[in-house]
């Protein structure tokens, strides 16, 4: 898999929002709230890359700068080798094509006047406006069926369905157009366990199929492990770990990426009574003004005075890379 | 005689569209410094198990059976007894813990506020109370913190003000409404550590309601399963997750990933839950059951008592199964 170009190479994105609200005086410089500080990987073609991190590290913001909706404040972004930044409307909207996003919430995230026909059928009129009526309903129906919707609720409008079906109708519309990456952000997050588990299922199945790379954002670590090629932990906008799956859960390096792990709860009464919890104190610093140096040092078990210091960049071998000079000298 | 003894408990809520029954033939009790784990998806009654308990339900919803605390028929009360009861003896943590609280009060003056009025304390008696009880929650800089509004505490401090403020006048039992379901796994731990932890010192018998199998494990020492306001399952932690009789327990265990779970393809449960103004005849389980069998679908199956408390409402046998009474 080497020798391919990646589908998506990132290079130090940072995303700061000026929060105008946040000085005493008028004549003060507008403070920055940075919501994802320098973030770099690639992803290949049919991988799937997992982001995972507290509420707040940046993980959303970091998919909605990949796929354009919020802009990138500086860093690149290259799809296909072209950078995304320069790119006008015109062929941004070809490469938008190949990127296609699931939300959190399956019921906000549809448009509660129209059918489910209607919007799954939508990226196509927009992108394909020369297809028939009945080109574009034999495609839909196609796609139903692969994505587990019966024919006959095509015609249904979202309120009618639960949070499973809904999360497979975002499916079916970010699927239609053939896309060669999706970006899955909290995908599950809000479903019942059983149901959790058939979109995860669905989603692996689909990817196998069409070759699809993925972007997995999700706080739930055993999801996150389940499904993912390679992982990377943000924290507080930072990249703290970057690793294959197996390498990562199987050797956790980065304190935090210890804490997060001893954290997961496991469903057996012995282990979970007998465990030991790495617990964090305190709470996430702000983001508007982060700790100087490495961003964790606050709550870290391991930190030490050269901390304060300077920045900690990924280091490491490529199917594992750290980023604290602690624990990986 | 039990803190908690719930017989027979069913909740129906009448809609435009017909009746439904929310929670019905609902048994179980509760010791105290006991927790009962209440879980399933959503929809399945958990949280009106809780309400119904607690005198909330919402106005169109009636309540059937025998709820005694202490003895005590706690089930359509009035309104006033209910008040001395609620709070003082038992207590209530929402799901979420950025809307349970008031946007407009500081969060002193509603800590405050419960020790006025439940326990005639004064201003400045009340307000030490409810310090010594912050900082029994873990919260820093308790005394500062008395003087702020719920916007500046984060998610994980939110609901340690809602846990505080459900333990001021010490109540016997306390029920938690999915209290970390909005929380990140890391605070998640520290809230689970915490109500281990006033567990031990209080006493406080606790009724946990989650979906998430792990909190379960690790807090409670007895589970009730629940699908579409049907008891599956209940028995002791141990019991439900070593031996589970029911297939949707035994189904809902295998469908959580966890950082062990190696392969490709997780088992699921297939299906839906059953929409409850139109529920199938026999047991609500039989269209996802993997186990069905024709009699399934001509009758509930009766809830059966077996083994040490154990209860199950199934038809199919496991080999596991033992002692059946």
């Amino acid at each position: 898999m080497s020798n391919q170009t990646p589908l998506l190479q990132v290079r130090d994105v940072c995303v700061h929002f000026p929060i105008p609200a946040a000085r005493d005086w008028p004549w003060q410089p507008i403070p920055k709230l940075k919501a994802v500080d320098g973030v770099s990987f690639d992803l290949m073609p049919g991988e799937t890359l997992g982001v995972v991190g507290e509420s707040g590290c940046g993980k959303s913001t970091l998919a909605r700068a990949l796929i354009g909706l919020v802009k990138a404040t500086s860093g690149d972004i290259m799809w296909d080798g072209k950078n995304l930044a320069g790119m006008d409307d015109a062929s941004f909207h070809d490469v938008r094509r190949n990127m296609q996003m699931i939300f959190q919430d399956p019921l906000a995230s549809l448009n509660p006047r129209m059918t489910i026909g209607d919007i799954i059928a939508e990226p196509l009129r927009n992108y394909e406006p020369n297809l028939s009526q009945d080109e574009v309903k034999s495609k839909v129906r196609q796609i139903m069926d692969r994505v587990g919707l019966l024919p006959n609720v095509i015609n249904r409008y979202p309120h009618e369905f639960s949070g499973g079906q809904c999360q497979r109708v975002g499916i079916a519309r970010a699927l239609i157009l053939k896309p060669k990456l999706i970006i899955c952000d909290e995908p599950v997050s809000a479903l019942d366990v059983s149901i959790q588990a058939q979109v995860v299922n669905l989603l692996k199945e689909l990817q196998d199929e069409m070759g699809l790379a993925l972007v997995f954002i999700a706080h739930d670590l055993s999801v996150v492990k389940h499904i993912s090629d390679r992982v990377l932990v943000m924290y507080l906008g930072n990249e703290a770990e970057l690793a294959t799956s197996e390498s990562l859960y199987a050797n956790p390096t980065h304190p935090y990426t210890q804490a997060l792990l001893s954290a997961v709860p496991v469903p057996d009464p012995e282990l979970e009574r007998t465990k030991t919890i790495q617990l964090l104190e305190g709470d996430l610093p702000s983001p508007i003004n982060p700790p100087s140096g490495c961003v964790f040092r606050t709550r870290c078990p391991k930190v030490q005075d050269s901390c304060a210091e300077v920045r900690p960049s990924l280091k490491g071998e490529d199917h594992h890379k750290v980023a604290c000079p602690v624990m990986m000298p | 005689m039990s803190l908690l003894e719930v017989k027979d408990l069913q909740v129906h809520f009448s809609t435009p569209d017909g009746d439904v029954t929310a929670v019905n033939n609902l048994n179980f009790s509760l010791e105290a410094g006991q927790t009962l784990g209440i879980v399933g998806e959503s929809g399945s009654g958990k949280s009106q198990t809780a309400f119904s308990i607690m005198g909330l339900l919402a106005k169109n919803g009636r309540t059937g059976g025998e709820a005694l605390f202490e003895g005590q028929q706690v089930l359509n009360l009035p309104e006033r007894e209910l008040n001395r009861i609620r709070a003082e003896k038992i207590s209530m943590i929402f799901q979420d813990p950025m809307t349970s609280l008031n946007p407009y009060m500081k969060v002193g003056t509603q800590l405050m506020e419960v020790l006025m009025l439940h326990k005639g304390m004064g201003k400045t008696e009340a307000f030490e109370e409810s310090v010594r009880m912050l900082d029994a929650v873990k919260m820093p800089e308790s005394r500062k913190r008395m003087d702020m509004y719920p916007h500046e505490f984060s998610g994980g401090m939110r609901q340690r003000v809602m846990i505080a403020m459900a333990l001021l006048c010490r109540p016997k039992l306390l029920i938690a409404d999915e209290p970390t379901t909005a929380l990140d796994v890391t605070v998640q731990a520290q809230i689970m550590d915490l109500l281990n932890d006033l567990k031990r010192d209080f006493n406080t018998a606790i009724i946990m309601i989650t979906h998430d199998l792990g909190v379960v494990a690790g807090i409670c020492d007895k589970v009730l399963v629940m699908y579409a306001g049907q008891t599956m399952e209940y028995g002791t932690t141990d019991e439900i997750f070593y031996k589970p009789t029911h297939p949707y327990t035994i189904g809902l265990l295998e469908s959580i990933p966890t950082l062990k779970t190696e392969g490709a393809i997780l088992p699921t449960i297939q299906g839906n839950p059953p929409n409850l103004l139109n529920l199938p005849v026999g047991c609500p389980f039989q269209e996802r059951c993997t186990h069905v069998m024709d009699s399934c679908r001509q009758q509930m199956p009766e809830l059966t008592h077996f083994g040490n408390g154990r209860q199950r409402s199934c038809l199919w046998q496991p080999e596991n199964l033992t002692g059946e009474a």
